[in-house]
């Protein structure tokens, strides 16, 4: 059985057809991206009450049949911040995982396939990038070009490059002396054919998991920064923002940091829980 | 490569080995920090925003021409770039990091006072993350399904944790609803416990993650049975023989993990109001203090670089024949 497996995770890129549902755990993970997806593209099949409408009287209510979530400071309707943060956050965290993944992607092809100079460059270049934590990268990132969620998105994109493309360059190196590119090679296809159809598909495919995992971690990363007060302006409802602001209640209002968290954190968890059963399926490989 | 017919004490040898390895590994340090110092530079020279108005207050401050002509001449501000290039680099090599404009006193100073509360910090942190590997790792690992699920879950939760979110309900629950320890206040031995906490559980998990299935791995290994057939205890054999192999992957995980704990120190120091270099950074950051950004990023680089090279040389310590490949 082993030696099955083995010779499927070598063998070149392969589709599956065979249909089988997935265990309980990835079910509801699964389940969980595609309403978070859903509440991203619509919200309003969530909720109907205003995420911005301020309702003084209504202050600081905790979780009720109402207000499921509870109030903030102004009246809003927690859930329905929620719902509507969604897009944002999505947003943000696709975009800066698409992002990182294109800076890895370019610099661990230059590296890979540039010759011996051109890698130790880009070896270099990662231990230099390396050496900044990720959150003062990004730090810096927004010191120079200001906050908002533009600069938020590349901020986060960019802290994150450097993992990535230390794997894509693994990966190269790791395909580029395989069978098939050699017979590819021997047939006569021109490289950049080659790097497309055969070394790109080949060394992304383990990647794809990290990049379900990581669009997660880019969810909690650029929450830090909103966070901190660097990312998105208060009245939108974006899950680290709204954090960011009940952090002066928490005293009294605990609903008013807890749940926007609770979704940074069953999102990391969703992507991380769909990534692994990816991992499974692609791979063969058991979680 | 030693040559085998000559006689040297093995222990002495590998010690030499570890003396090169460091030496070049401190060399390619330098540069890299060297290249961190002048990106920075000239990625602040770009920031929007005159530094000379930071200097001055702000853009409430609204200073008098004269003043800022005088203020530009003091920070040498009015020389052209490369010139202040290598000007800052000359400070630098001289261990002087300037003036910070918000705090009006030497940036070398205000690191100093700084770095302990941050360094305290990070360290507390990352011996409770590893204890708490021990623990969950150690004695669970290899221990049938429901055991090792219940800890794999457990772990892939504590990993899914966000640091500021975590602080937040540690925050909530332990200072303001039990009043166990303090909220804010950086002084005590008490004030550090939760932010330690809030660092450490994150990690544990990541760590725990890798460090559960080398460990499993390794269970499976003839040397282990032949442990047992000796008639060692289950927990001497996972301690003093499973566990030397297993720790490896957790082992050069520490080093990115010297990373994501200098992140998140930025986060935990500004939700429990802790001194330390993480909120400096962050109030620099706000406050356009140039030379004090400047400063605390390249000493975290330090940092983070000094770590890597440490953690790569006990990897090679724990495990000899990584350096013959090596070597």
């Amino acid at each position: 059985m082993s030696d099955l497996i083995l010779e499927h995770s070598q063998a070149p890129l392969r589709r599956q057809r065979r249909l089988q549902w997935p265990p309980l755990g990835a079910s509801l993970a699964i389940l969980f991206l595609l309403a978070l997806l859903l509440a991203a593209l619509a919200p309003g099949l969530f909720t109907r009450i205003d995420p911005l409408a301020i309702v003084p009287r209504e202050a600081f209510q905790a979780p009720s049949w109402t207000h499921w979530l509870g109030t903030d400071q102004s009246g809003r309707d927690i859930f329905a911040r929620i719902v509507h943060g969604a897009r944002q956050s999505l947003l943000i965290g696709v975009a800066a995982t698409l992002l990182s993944m294109t800076i890895a992607v370019s610099l661990g092809l230059l590296g890979g396939l540039g010759g011996a100079r051109v890698d130790r460059g880009v070896g270099w270049l990662l231990e230099v990038l390396f050496a900044f934590p990720s959150l003062v990268l990004a730090l810096l990132f927004v010191a120079v070009f200001g906050s908002g969620v533009g600069p938020l998105i590349i901020a986060t994109g960019l802290g994150g490059a450097p993992g990535y493309a230390r794997m894509v360059r693994g990966q190269v190196l790791a395909v580029r002396n395989s069978g098939y590119i050699e017979a590819a090679r021997a047939l006569g296809h021109p490289t950049a054919r080659i790097v497309l159809r055969q070394l790109l598909p080949n060394a992304m495919r383990p990647l794809v998991v990290t990049l379900t995992m990581g669009v997660g971690q880019a969810i909690v990363w650029a929450s830090a920064l909103s966070f901190l007060g660097l990312g998105a302006r208060p009245p939108a409802p974006e899950w680290g923002t709204m954090l960011s602001m009940g952090r002066d209640f928490i005293a009294s209002a605990w609903w008013l940091t807890f749940f926007p968290g609770l979704f940074i954190v069953l999102t990391t968890l969703a992507t991380t829980a769909a990534g692994r059963y990816l991992q499974h399926r692609l791979e063969g490989r058991l979680p | 490569m030693s040559d085998p017919t000559t006689l040297t004490d093995p222990r002495r040898e590998r010690l030499g080995a570890l003396a090169r390895r460091a030496a070049i590994r401190l060399g390619g340090g330098l540069l890299v920090l060297w290249a961190v110092a002048t990106l920075t530079f000239f990625a602040l020279r770009l920031m929007p925003g005159d530094p000379v108005l930071a200097i001055l207050g702000g853009t409430t401050g609204n200073p008098t021409p004269e003043a800022i002509e005088a203020t530009r001449r003091e920070y040498g501000l009015d020389k052209p770039l490369p010139v202040q290039y290598v000007l800052y680099l000359g400070r630098l090599v001289q261990g002087d990091l300037g003036q910070s404009y918000s705090q009006h006193q030497p940036v070398t100073r205000v690191l100093a006072e700084q770095a302990g509360a941050t360094l305290e910090l990070t360290f507390a942190a990352l011996v409770l993350a590893w204890l708490l590997v021990l623990l969950l790792t150690v004695v669970t690992a290899g221990r049938g399904r429901l055991i090792g699920g219940l800890a794999s879950l457990a772990e892939t939760l504590s990993a899914a944790l966000p640091h500021f979110w975590l602080g937040v309900v540690l925050l909530a629950v332990f200072a303001f609803g039990l009043r166990w320890f303090p909220p804010a206040g950086s002084d005590s031995l008490a004030s550090l416990v939760l932010p330690a906490f809030s660092l450490a559980i994150p990690l544990a998990g990541f760590i725990a993650q890798v460090t559960r299935e080398s460990l499993e791995l390794t269970l499976d290994q003839p040397f282990i049975l032949s442990a047992r057939s000796r008639g060692l205890s289950d927990l001497a054999v996972r301690f003093r023989h499973a566990l030397r192999h297993a720790l490896l992957p957790g082992v050069s995980l520490s080093g990115w993990a010297i990373g994501a704990l200098i992140s998140g120190a930025v986060v935990c120091e500004v939700i429990f109001s802790r001194k330390g270099v993480g909120r400096q950074l962050y109030q620099a950051v706000q406050l356009q203090d140039l030379p004090l950004v400047i400063g605390i990023t390249l000493v975290v680089a330090a940092a983070y670089v000094l770590a890597n090279i440490l953690v790569d040389l006990l990897y090679q310590w724990i495990d000899p024949r990584q350096q013959e490949a090596s070597a």
